[in-house]
């Protein structure tokens, strides 16, 4: 049995420790806004906050996060109004979608990171994270509106 | 209000009276393509009446979209054309994906289904019928209540008034349904459009795709449902002989295993996902190979050279000799002989393929998918499942992704679920799953192309002669669609982007079918994914042949007064200008064009690289124009320009299909790894000002990304790419 904090709530899963976060949090727990892309951390659709970082549950044991603060799209922002959301929609960066969640909590924990990223920041932090409709003009524009966003509440 | 009237009824009598059950004005097309409508919900098929859009009391209009949504904005755009008919605010539509239902045709292909770009082109009056219709009844309905004439009732954003008189659409949907629809209603001038054209209007799905809310296939979870993943032959038509389910039994939730019904495979069944890929790992297969292709990528090249080196099955011009031109081409004073080669590619959508397939209480099974054709899903599982096709029942959801690949002839994974259903006894939901290894190795790829030019320049330094032999496994040859697409053995996916080419050209063109059980696809823009950068980077060699700048020398090849080739002049000068081309190119960097018509629109674009000093080369921008007539939506077409672009350059920068004794190499993103944020040139679109009827942009952003990238190249460090990928070539990027 592992005992986490998922979305802020205390929760147990009765699986296989050695279970990918990821299909514990889909099939399991039944959050399906992670998604599963690869299977092996290389496109990042399933990146979810473990203790506030970024990380690609496909490859994250349950075993590894015992104990922890897990955090999905779901939980980002209880009225989804993280300024990353925000600017998503605002700026009409999804297609598909397939990606976003995972674009999404990899962009937040990026602004949580760097505050006022360059574009260099962006694309460092980013690259990780593959898109087939490729909505990458409108991902660094959207992260550049979210951080100016975020900077003007602070300064207000 | 009294929802237990009934008054559904069409100009033509199709429409038979519908038991009602709720209380909206459902307005839709009847069997026989009339406008009809009704109140209630009443099970469309009872009525043979296929609602298009739905008014419910309160006001809120849902518009039953029949293409699905793979990110290329149907979900938007035809609800956009619903709301300007309909007059009603953008926040009060929401969307519905249509079932499967014969009627629901999309009226480009006779059948349900998306694809090739036109869920815009056909759908553009339908909807707006529908929408118009709603509006003439809602408008009528309100004047009889008020007692005044129609012509002075308004509706706008929702809202009817006459006077004194106000009140809300949903208000008159009970009367309105009583009224007969207008044999012809009247479509909104384009001078009155307010959404239709409108920028930056919020799309359908953007909300629910930012939250975690928005449903794919691969979340559906229904009621006792087994997770299956499928052991496939290694190789393309290998047949199962016998396997060993071993150390997969030990695996914590492992359920079964069983030979697929065809012996294409195993199926592992299991209570998770998670634990049927495990399993899977452990099951040990024997296979047939005796009528699998074992042949590696370097054999199949060289077959396709040997075909090219032969004579051409079909002279696919008929207009001149192709031995004839050759020998013009050769003959003159300036000429060129070029091979091109393409390798296969993957579609590989971010959402692997997947699948549920449940029992349903009548004996028959629903379907829930991202479902791109259910005119073949549809009677591919009805025959699996050994049901009448009125018992198969298809939920459609949003796609992660397709590009061509939900969609194909044999309805490969729904075909492979229905196997696996059957196989496990058929009373159970299973749910397949597809790992990224068997997306990669699934087959089903944009064919492997090989093109031979000889290109000679007259004195006028313009084309003097140009004979072609395209050599290409057919993607509709033996299959359903054949016959709306091989015409006299020549399949046009093949050499469509040449065969029709608006350019003035006197061109002598051959087709050779290239052979093998390796199943081939529509990949996005399909054949043009090819003809557009062998065309392109023709032209540019032979612009620099006859020593004339590419712009210039494209357009001697176009005569403006035809309305086909103006538009494509159109849009060739329009990036220039926007780019500020003047044909010189600048030390470290280099600037290409292309320009190509796919699907009745025209795109041209100007490409920007640049060479660092160990001479690998950054894209640094594309200046994108576009002709796709009415532009509906014109966020949604620089989206879908952005997307064909980025898709496009990745492929011939660096991915590639490749068999090596027959086995795909490529097993998962890190050997066919996908364009990056950090490659994604900035993207500028200009859309043309049109009033021609809306054609599709879903693909005719690929085909010049590839060859302005190539023209780019050249102009920057003198390397003309003929044989893709473009890293196989030698080229790097920075």
């Amino acid at each position: 049995m592992i005992h986490l904090k998922l979305n802020g709530q205390d929760i147990s899963i009765d699986a296989d420790p050695a279970t990918p976060l990821l299909w514990a949090i889909r099939d399991e727990v039944g959050l399906t806004g992670t998604k599963f892309g690869c299977g092996i951390g290389m496109c990042g659709a399933c990146t979810v906050h473990v203790g506030g970082r970024a990380t690609r549950s496909c490859i994250t044991p349950l075993s590894a996060v015992e104990g922890t603060e897990v955090t999905t799209i779901e939980g980002l922002h209880s009225e989804n109004q993280h300024p990353i959301q925000i600017a998503w929609n605002d700026l009409r960066v999804p297609q598909c979608g397939y990606c976003q969640s995972g674009q999404i909590m990899q962009a937040a924990a990026l602004l949580k990171d760097i505050p006022d990223p360059s574009d260099d920041d962006i694309d460092a932090v980013m690259t990780g994270n593959l898109c087939r409709c490729m909505t990458y003009p409108r991902i660094r524009s959207a992260v550049r509106q979210a951080a100016a966003a975020t900077q003007e509440s602070i300064s207000e | 209000m009294d929802s237990s009237n009934t008054a559904s009824m069409s100009r033509r009598g199709f429409l038979k009276s519908a038991a009602v059950l709720g209380g909206s004005m459902v307005i839709g097309f009847n069997a026989g393509g009339a406008l009809a409508i009704t109140t209630g919900s009443a099970p469309a098929d009872s009525v043979g009446f296929n609602p298009f859009v739905k008014i419910a009391p309160d006001g809120t209009v849902t518009v039953v979209v029949k293409h699905f949504e793979m990110g290329q904005g149907t979900s938007t755009g035809l609800t956009t054309l619903v709301a300007e008919e309909l007059n009603v605010a953008w926040d009060q539509v929401a969307v519905e994906f249509s079932p499967s239902n014969k009627n629901y045709i999309n009226l480009a292909f006779g059948g349900q289904g998306t694809g090739g770009s036109t869920a815009m082109a056909n759908s553009y009056l339908q909807y707006r019928q529908a929408g118009a219709a709603a509006r003439d009844m809602l408008v009528r309905a309100a004047a009889a209540e008020w007692n005044v004439d129609a012509t002075e009732v308004v509706l706008k954003d929702g809202q009817l008034a006459s006077g004194n008189n106000k009140g809300s659409i949903g208000d008159f949907i009970q009367q309105a349904a009583k009224l007969e629809p207008a044999a012809e209603p009247v479509l909104k001038d384009a001078a009155s459009f307010t959404l239709i054209g409108k920028d930056k209007l919020p799309r359908k799905d953007s909300m629910a795709k930012t939250t975690g809310k928005a449903m794919f296939a691969m979340d559906v979870k229904v009621p006792n449902m087994v997770y299956v993943t499928i052991l496939r032959s290694p190789l393309f038509g290998g047949t199962l002989k016998s396997f060993e389910i071993g150390a997969a039994a030990e695996v914590n939730g492992f359920v079964d295993a069983k030979a697929l019904p065809d012996n294409s495979g195993v199926a592992i069944y299991a209570d998770s996902t998670w634990a049927s890929i495990k399993a899977r790992r452990s099951v040990t297969a024997e296979w047939d190979n005796s009528a699998a292709d074992s042949r590696g990528a370097a054999e199949m090249l060289s077959e396709y050279t040997e075909k090219l080196n032969g004579k051409p099955t079909y002279d696919v011009t008929g207009k001149a000799d192709l031995v004839e031109m050759e020998t013009a081409a050769k003959a003159a004073s300036r000429s060129l002989s070029v091979d091109f080669h393409f390798p296969l590619l993957a579609h590989a959508p971010m959402e692997p393929l997947n699948c549920v397939i449940e029992p349903t209480e009548d004996g028959g099974v629903r379907v829930h998918d991202g479902c791109q054709f259910p005119m073949i899903t549809h009677p591919t599982v009805a025959a699996i499942t050994q049901l009448p096709e009125d018992k198969v029942e298809i939920i459609t959801y949003y796609a992660g992704g397709s590009f061509g690949r939900r969609a194909n002839t044999k309805s490969d994974y729904h075909a492979q679920a229905a196997m696996a259903f059957v196989a496990l006894g058929g009373k159970k939901a299973i749910k397949l799953v597809w790992t990224r290894e068997d997306d990669l190795a699934g087959g089903f790829y944009r064919p492997m192309f090989a093109q031979r030019a000889h290109i000679g320049i007259g004195d006028d330094d313009k084309v003097s002669a140009w004979s072609q032999h395209t050599v290409a496994q057919s993607i509709f040859k033996g299959g359903p669609m054949e016959s709306f697409v091989v015409h006299d053995g020549i399949d046009h996916a093949s050499v469509e982007g040449i065969a029709d080419t608006a350019y003035q050209l006197p061109m002598a063109l051959g087709l050779t079918d290239y052979e093998s059980p390796m199943p081939v696809l529509w990949w996005r823009s399909v054949g043009h994914s090819q003809s557009g950068y062998t065309m392109e980077v023709l032209m540019d060699m032979a612009a620099e042949a006859a020593g004339k700048d590419p712009v210039e020398f494209r357009l001697s090849h176009l005569d403006q007064t035809d309305e086909n080739q103006g538009r494509l002049a159109g849009v060739l000068q329009l990036a220039a200008d926007k780019a500020g081309w003047d044909g010189k190119q600048v030390a470290g960097k280099g600037r290409g064009i292309a320009v190509h018509k796919s699907f009745d629109t025209y795109v041209a674009q100007v490409m920007d690289v640049s060479v660092n000093a160990e001479g690998a080369i950054s894209i640094d921008k594309v200046v994108c124009a576009v002709d796709c007539g009415v532009a509906v939506n014109p966020d949604v077409i620089r989206a879908q320009m952005e997307g064909a672009i980025g898709y496009g350059l990745g492929a011939v920068m660096r991915n590639q299909i490749t068999m090596k004794d027959g086995v795909v190499e490529q097993g998962n993103f890190p050997q066919y790894e996908p364009l990056r944020i950090t490659d994604m040139p900035v993207v500028e679109v200009h859309i043309v000002a049109s009033d021609k009827a809306p054609s599709g942009v879903g693909e005719p952003g690929l085909p010049p990304a590839g060859p302005a990238l190539a023209n780019a190249i050249y102009a920057a460090i003198g390397t003309r790419v003929t044989s893709l990928p473009m890293t196989s070539a030698g080229i790097k990027f920075a």
